[in-house]
């Protein structure tokens, strides 16, 4: 369970701004900016955030669907940011991918047999026997049945069609699964079906997943660790039970109590922030949380605080904790 | 609490689309009232029918293929769709008002945010001079909560964020102080702090204003959060209503239920998420009995055989489910089972 499966050093996505006729690059876009993690093997890591916080990029720059600007990613031992556009794709038989839109992931003119059997095809595993027959196995795994294969995805429901996804994915039998909003697009009673699904799976085929999602009680469901994500930078990562019993991050407080509790007699504590996101175009200097923080110092304004442990196992990117670091 | 007013009232209203497949009753004899000064909810989920209750409501069924078939929605003493579209256009943005999901989508691009919020006043308010309208409007997006409002009043809606766009589209649904508004999943497409920045401003002009609310949403935590009272939604049928604190400590429906077990709370780990079986039903797809007897684990040959009517279970919560049928309570146990 200790032995590290990925690990993440210093990940940067920048994406340039071109304006003007000669498409100069005037600025960028600082998606991801200076992110480090690790994923333990059999472990959940779910990644929350709000939207425009880098953690879709992120998500796709572990599988090098989107190249990093910067940074290093090691998966099983392997450097993946090294490997060249061949050596990924093998290596994309052991890293796989879940998409949020169950809709436009599939494509409409193929079956779902065809849909299937492409990952088999395209890393060349079985005979065309073993794979149509693997294709019949995997249908019945995520709860669909054989005859479905022939059918097409317009003739499936949305939950449906998340099942499908997730066979795909699995066809190649991979060690890591990113699933990036899995469940967004589904409605609260197929949410819970598609979520004791992939809990099962993990159990049953010893998967490790990175969970990417905005919902932090779904979030808290499936996830071992959490990392939380503002502006293009990791804020919090901790045990699941530490980062929601004991948030740290001043950002990480107020994400958990703005979330509407479905119980009327809850009483919140309020930690209210007031404002939008800033532009990721234009970040603020110092800490990027300075703007909407309630507890905001003199130094927050000048100085990026590190991510860096705070408790064994805990980290946090805070000035306010700076003191009771372990030097 | 005093007794309050009934200021919107629908009774077995009825809403069809007559499509290539035949007739679908997206909306199927539902009854419901708001009181003044309320916020009453609707939770269900997608397909439920409830988005075609509230555009029943403004009148803005997309006509053909919608039609509303049966039923009456009373309010002030007129039935809405018997109304003139003359009449109803007067109604609609000045008494009831509505808020909907993207925010984006539901502003001109093309015009600066005063002038969409002034057209709003011109066209109910045709008297007041120009002065009065912009003073209005000013005076609403302050309301709202929005920064610097004469200067926002020159811009357009691209160079403001969602949160932003949303407020301003609440502050036009105010301008002409409505006595009901409809707020269509206001929330739905904005982030978790903005969410509750937005709700709580919702819940602040209800109490100082005075005004009805009627949030529709499928988020059960924003229904606990925000409503007196809430509507279930499913299939196009009522299937439970009542006071919110009663659906949440004691839902009866086996779909209200199954749908609270089934959402992961933030507060604390539940080991594994109960989920109801199968899925949401094609509307118009089942004809006889419960809509809900498919996939419910109580289901029992009435259910098949009969459509369940609303049982009053306590002064104020009433259930479409035969469980709560005295002759039936005692032959069936109501307990959930957790697989």
């Amino acid at each position: 369970m200790t032995e590290q499966l990925l690990k993440v050093e210093g990940l940067k996505k920048y994406f340039p701004i071109k304006s003007g006729i000669f498409g100069r690059v005037s600025n960028h876009v600082k998606a991801v900016d200076d992110i480090s993690f690790s994923v333990k093997e059999g472990e959940t890591l779910g990644i929350v955030g709000e939207s425009g916080c880098g953690k879709s990029t992120t998500g796709r720059m572990l599988m090098r669907l989107l190249e990093p600007t910067e940074g290093k990613v090691t998966f099983d031992g392997q450097e993946l940011t090294s490997l060249s556009n061949n050596e990924m794709r093998k290596a994309r038989r052991d890293i796989q991918m879940v998409f949020q839109d169950p809709y436009a992931s599939l494509n409409p003119r193929h079956t779902i047999e065809k849909i299937l059997m492409e990952p088999l095809n395209v890393h060349n595993i079985g005979d065309p026997k073993e794979r149509k027959q693997k294709v019949h196995e995997f249908l019945e795994i995520v709860g669909l049945s054989s005859y479905h294969a022939k059918r097409y995805p317009h003739q499936f429901s949305g939950g449906q069609r998340q099942r499908i996804g997730i066979a795909r994915a699995l066809m190649t039998n991979p060690k890591l699964i990113i699933a990036d909003e899995p469940v967004s697009a589904l409605d609260v009673s197929i949410q819970a079906q598609v979520l004791n699904l992939m809990q099962d799976l993990q159990k049953e085929l010893k998967l490790t997943y990175i969970f990417i999602a905005h919902d932090l009680g779904v979030v808290r469901h499936i996830s071992d660790r959490v990392g939380v994500m503002y502006l293009g930078n990791m804020a919090e990562m901790a045990d699941t039970e530490d980062l929601y019993e004991k948030p740290l991050h001043p950002y990480t407080q107020a994400l958990l109590t703005a979330v509407p509790v479905p119980d009327p007699a809850f009483e919140r504590e309020e930690v209210e922030i007031q404002g939008d996101v800033p532009s990721p175009a234009n970040p603020p200097s110092g800490c990027r949380f300075h703007t909407r923080c309630p507890f905001k110092m003199d130094i927050c304004e000048t100085t990026i605080p590190i991510f860096a442990e705070v408790e064994k196992g805990h980290s946090v990117a805070c000035h306010l904790y700076e003191e009771s670091r372990p030097q | 609490m005093l007794e309050r007013e009934k200021i919107l009232e629908v009774k077995g209203l009825q809403t069809t689309f007559f499509t290539d497949d035949g007739e679908v009753p997206a909306v199927d004899n539902v009854d419901f009232h708001i009181r003044e000064g309320e916020v009453l909810g609707i939770v269900g989920e997608s397909g439920c029918g409830k988005s075609v209750t509230s555009l029943s409501i403004m009148g803005l069924v997309p006509s053909p293929p919608g039609k509303i078939t049966n039923g009456e929605i009373l309010f002030e003493d007129q039935d809405l769709t018997k109304l003139p579209e003359k009449k109803m256009r007067e109604i609609r943005g000045n008494d009831i008002a509505m808020i909907f999901q993207e925010p984006m989508t539901s502003l001109n691009p093309l015009f600066t945010i005063g002038n969409q919020l002034q057209e709003a006043v011109k066209i109910h308010k045709k008297d007041w001079s120009k002065k009065q309208i912009y003073n209005r409007a000013v005076e609403m997006m302050r309301l709202v909560g929005l920064p610097r409002p004469e200067g926002l009043m020159k811009e357009h809606p691209h160079q403001l964020s969602g949160g932003m766009r949303q407020r301003v589209m609440i502050a036009m649904a105010l301008l002409c102080d409505p006595k009901v508004l409809i707020a269509d999943e206001p929330t739905t497409a904005l982030d978790v702090t903005i969410q509750a920045q937005i709700l709580k401003l919702i819940k602040n002009l209800n109490k100082e204003l005075n005004t009805a609310v009627l949030l529709i949403t499928h988020d059960l935590g924003v229904v606990a959060e925000t409503c007196e009272r809430v509507v279930v939604m499913y299939a196009g049928k009522v299937v439970e209503e009542g006071p919110v604190d009663a659906i949440f400590k004691d839902p009866q429906h086996p779909y209200t239920r199954g749908l609270l077990e089934s959402v992961p709370d933030m507060r604390f780990k539940k080991e594994r998420l109960y989920s109801i079986p199968g899925n949401v039903p094609k509307p118009g797809s089942i004809k006889t009995g419960c809509r809900f007897a498919p996939r419910c684990e109580f289901a029992f040959d009435r259910c098949v055989e009969e459509t369940p009517p609303l049982y009053q279970t306590t002064e104020e919560h009433q259930t479409r489910c035969f469980l709560f049928d005295p002759k039936e309570a005692e032959k069936h146990d109501r307990t959930i089972v957790k697989s």
